[in-house]
């Protein structure tokens, strides 16, 4: 076998190293617009599949400007804040921040029968990476409409599971305030929700700690539109 | 080369078939069954997973063939898997741009693709000795071996367990679940991948002479 010296292999790594980090850059920006605009679409569909819309990939757009009525961002003291585009902020920043000066986006759906729900998003942390989705509210501001989840690289199969249509479905008609108007977010229950319950459901079995870090997820979220659900509850009396 | 031999000679036609029959990656060496099992529940995700796997072991067949004299064997594995990391970057890439809901359903399994064993396999075994055009033979070989059964497993699976094609609702057209069939609820779940692949061993074995063991 042809023997090779130290500085060959050192010379051979390094130019192969440049060869490969130039090829994948290029392909990185050079497809960039393209993913940026897919993942705009994906949003889209998560926040139509909250309001139980079916979609895909070619309707989201137009299905999201015909839902769609109004979109905005309020602060902690819920005033509107107008310099910002609600689409365009991302949550898993805004959650970083502390609870003051968090910007928080609010998406209004009129749907066919005339009702309106408000769509907030969440995101949080799963086991592998972020793990996030969009939760829809009645306009009492206590009961759920629908909810989608979505996840970077949770574990398929377990973790994983929590995009999938059942899970999410669980979530309707489910209450995040009591009857004292405490807020009590929704809980994720190992070995099955007690279906009269009105803020349990089903964990997923093998996936503990993504469960655990959805909880915590809507518990962090949607506590921060607290006051905001409290003050539009106090309108509609 | 002294005595150049034709680009499609028997022994490199070989290169290309035996891998779909005597040679199968996957039925007769049983490598890269993890992918087989997770990707196969629908049609869509195998075929493009098996693309995916013909696109990179081919392509780096080819890099590892041509650099085969310079590459120092005491950092070999360390360009193969280099090169192999790279064409899954590339292509888990090109997927997010041009099939963002197949490369979400896809999920890891796309990165998971450097670590199949089929495509390392094929390097170290293959290309690091053979030319570039043998090595290309035998890559798209070797993955067509591997996406023929994943496709067989996702056309299986997504038709016995949720009666779609692509999709499109077979059974219901044809108005199976009338006379009481109901979709097999255990074909969406892994080990009837494994089921599948054990039936196709199975036939595969009692029709080809070659594979049949002696006792």
């Amino acid at each position: 076998m042809k023997s090779f010296s130290n500085t060959y292999i050192f010379v051979f790594s390094t130019i192969m190293v440049v060869i490969v980090a130039a090829l994948l850059s290029t392909a990185a920006m050079v497809l960039q617009p393209l993913q940026e605009r897919n993942i705009k679409i994906q949003k889209k569909r998560n926040i139509l599949s909250s309001i139980r819309i079916e979609n895909n990939a070619k309707n989201a757009e137009e299905l999201y400007d015909k839902y769609i009525s109004n979109s905005f961002v309020i602060n902690a003291e819920t005033e509107e804040q107008e310099s910002f585009n609600a689409f365009e902020i991302e949550m898993g920043l805004q959650m970083k921040k502390s609870p003051e000066q968090r910007s928080l986006p609010v998406f209004i759906s009129s749907l066919d029968d005339g009702t309106k729900k408000y769509i907030v998003p969440v995101h949080g942390k799963g086991l592998w990476g972020p793990i996030y989705g969009f939760v829809a509210l009645n306009d009492d501001f206590i009961t759920l409409y629908g909810a989608v989840f979505n996840h970077d690289d949770e574990t398929p199969g377990l973790g994983a599971e929590i995009d999938t249509d059942w899970f999410g479905a669980q979530f309707a008609d489910k209450k995040i305030f009591n009857k004292n108007m405490k807020f009590i977010s929704i809980d994720l229950v190992k070995g099955g929700a007690d279906p009269e319950s009105l803020n349990e459901v089903d964990a997923i079995s093998g996936g503990t700690l993504t469960s655990d870090g959805l909880e915590k997820m809507l518990y962090d979220c949607l506590s921060s539109y607290q006051t905001y659900f409290k003050n539009q509850m106090k309108n509609n009396k | 080369m002294s005595d150049r031999e034709p680009l499609f000679s028997s022994k490199n036609i070989k290169l290309l078939t035996n891998p779909l029959n005597v040679d199968n990656p996957i039925t007769v060496q049983v490598l890269g069954i993890c992918s087989a099992l997770a990707i196969t529940v629908k049609l869509e995700p195998s075929i493009v997973m098996a693309i995916s796997v013909i696109v990179v072991l081919s392509v780096s067949n080819v890099v590892i063939s041509a650099l085969r004299k310079m590459i120092p064997p005491r950092i070999r594995i360390i360009v193969q898997l280099t090169v192999i990391a790279t064409m899954v970057i590339l292509v888990d890439q090109v997927l997010k741009a041009f099939a963002y809901d197949v490369s979400k359903q896809l999920s890891v399994f796309v990165g998971l693709i450097i670590t199949n064993c089929i495509i390392m396999g094929r390097l170290e075994a293959f290309a690091m000795s053979n030319s570039p055009w043998t090595a290309f033979l035998d890559g798209i070989g070797n993955s067509i071996g591997y996406g023929v059964i994943l496709i067989i497993v996702g056309f299986f699976r997504e038709l016995l367990g949720s009666g779609e094609i692509f999709g499109y609702p077979v059974f219901e057209k044809i108005g199976i679940y009338n006379i009481g069939y109901e979709n097999n609820g255990f074909m969406i779940l892994p080990p009837m991948a494994l089921i599948i692949i054990g039936v196709i061993i199975w036939v595969q074995r009692s029709r080809t002479k070659e594979l049949i063991e002696e006792s």
